[in-house]
């Protein structure tokens, strides 16, 4: 079980191998592979996870959620998405309408991107990159542009409050986020995603790095523009953000990539802190790749904890905690990692 | 070959969102009308254009921004090599971030954190 996946992709590349062509197209015949299945994966875990969402802010809220469409309201998202895919796509006359559409179709690139580093399980990465974590950091962060372009473009007070609002507030919460990471790769003295994981083989980082772990965290659900951070779309007071004007398809796109970025913010948690697919208490007889969706589950299901209890924070609020307090506090949090990695060395660990 | 990977991966990306968009567009019904254009404003009609020059505070903090993402750059190679180098590496580094904080510090004083 443990290496179904590898043994799949090897097979694959064999019965590829058989055909005689360049070892290029041979290559990017698998990595197309891989991408299709990612694909698959995130879609797939994207409609569960709107279903999971409503059921869990039902429970929580003493209700039941979606319970009519299928078996427990299982298809309810189903019939969501093609609803959406149904409906019109209004273009708003006074929009710029080149910009209007090319934000939906770009938005869910980055996530996407990120996923090629992502360590699934043992040797599971699609491209094992040498330069992973720097890659997820940089890559992500082209995010806060797409929002931007949807902000700007739509011509609308409201989009225009709430793309200015996800600029600050991304780019001010993405500084703690990578300067948290900074303490892991310290320790590990590497930016391969599978040989940080690796590391962790007898201590995981959220032990080593606690402080790291919640400044990662909060600036995650920074990222990713969820309560009590989703001043950027908040409903009261600005309609739906950057997305206000769009309709159908286009607000279907941006749902989705939301939800992969909160995949992705969890299996980036799960593999710089948690252990990614190391099994805890020695329990090897789940594989890897199950113990690693085990763990994103545990982190999306925090989200969706904080989505359905928190209220949201004000804005000054908001940019006042990510600089006077999550800038200090990881540049802190470098400073003792170092000195606290000297001192270790200097007492012969 | 990493370079082909994200080329890929962008590629199908991008395809992926032309595609949904490109299946609504064959099958979404086709009204038009001059109200339905309008943009959206709780209601009443449309009031101005909103291209407009929009406040500088956010300015402030892309700058602030732009000089510790800079910083993290340098940061980056220095951690990777953190264990190999030796004291000399990690105190230049403390005063490297220790002349940041001073800026971080000075920007609080004068008041560019502040939400006004």
């Amino acid at each position: 079980m443990e290496n179904i996946f590898v043994n799949i992709s090897g097979s694959i590349r064999e019965l590829i191998g058989v055909l005689g062509l360049p070892p290029l197209f041979n290559e990017a015949v698998m990595i197309t592979v891989k991408v299709t299945g990612i694909l698959l994966f995130i879609v797939l875990n994207a409609l569960w996870l709107v279903y999971m969402e409503r059921k869990v802010a039902g429970y929580i809220q003493c209700r039941y959620g979606p319970n009519r469409v299928g078996p427990k309201g299982l298809l309810q998202t189903a019939a969501d998405i093609s609803k959406l895919i149904s409906k019109e796509i209004i273009i708003p006359s006074g929009a710029d309408k080149i910009l209007f559409l090319l934000a939906p179709v770009l938005i869910f690139t980055p996530p996407l991107m990120v996923f090629m580093v992502v360590p699934f399980g043992q040797n599971m990465a699609a491209v094992d990159l040498n330069i992973g974590v720097f890659y997820f950091l940089a890559v992500a962060s082209l995010s806060t542009v797409i929002f931007w372009i949807a902000g700007w473009a739509s011509n609308n007070k409201y989009s225009l409050l709430g793309g200015m609002r996800v600029v600050a507030q991304m780019i001010s919460y993405e500084l703690p986020m990578v300067l948290a990471v900074l303490g892991v790769v310290m320790i590990t003295g590497t930016l391969n995603m599978s040989d940080i994981v690796r590391a962790q083989e007898n201590l995981w980082f959220i032990f080593a790095q606690p402080v790291a772990f919640l400044i990662y965290f909060i600036a995650g659900v920074a990222e990713c523009n969820r309560v009590p951070f989703d001043l950027t779309e908040g409903e009261s007071e600005i309609v739906a953000g950057p997305f206000t004007e769009y309709s159908g398809m286009g607000f279907a796109l941006f749902f989705l990539a939301e939800y992969t970025n909160v995949m992705l913010v969890s299996f980036m948690a799960a593999t710089l802190f948690l252990g990614g697919w190391l099994a805890p208490f020695g329990l090897t007889i789940i594989p890897g790749w199950a113990w690693m969706l085990i763990k994103v589950y545990i982190m999306i299901f925090l989200f969706m904890w904080l989505r359905w209890t928190y209220p949201r924070v004000r804005v000054d609020q908001l940019m006042g905690f990510g600089w006077k307090v999550l800038v200090p506090l990881s540049l802190a949090n470098i400073f003792i990692t170092g000195v606290a990695i000297k001192v270790l060395d200097k007492m012969g660990w | 070959m990493t370079g082909m990977a994200v080329f890929i991966f962008l590629m199908t990306g991008i395809i992926f969102g032309i595609g949904g968009l490109a299946v609504s567009f064959l099958i979404h019904p086709r009204r038009k009308s001059a109200v339905k254009g309008e943009t959206y404003e709780c209601g009443p009609p449309t009031q101005g254009p909103a291209w407009v020059r929009f406040r500088a505070q956010y300015f402030v903090y892309a700058l602030l921004f732009v000089i510790f993402d800079v910083e993290t750059i340098y940061l980056y190679p220095w951690a990777v090599k953190f264990n190999k180098l030796g004291m000399f590496a990690f105190i230049e580094m403390i005063i490297f971030i220790f002349i940041l904080v001073v800026g971080l510090w000075y920007a609080w004083k004068k008041g560019a954190l502040e939400w006004r």
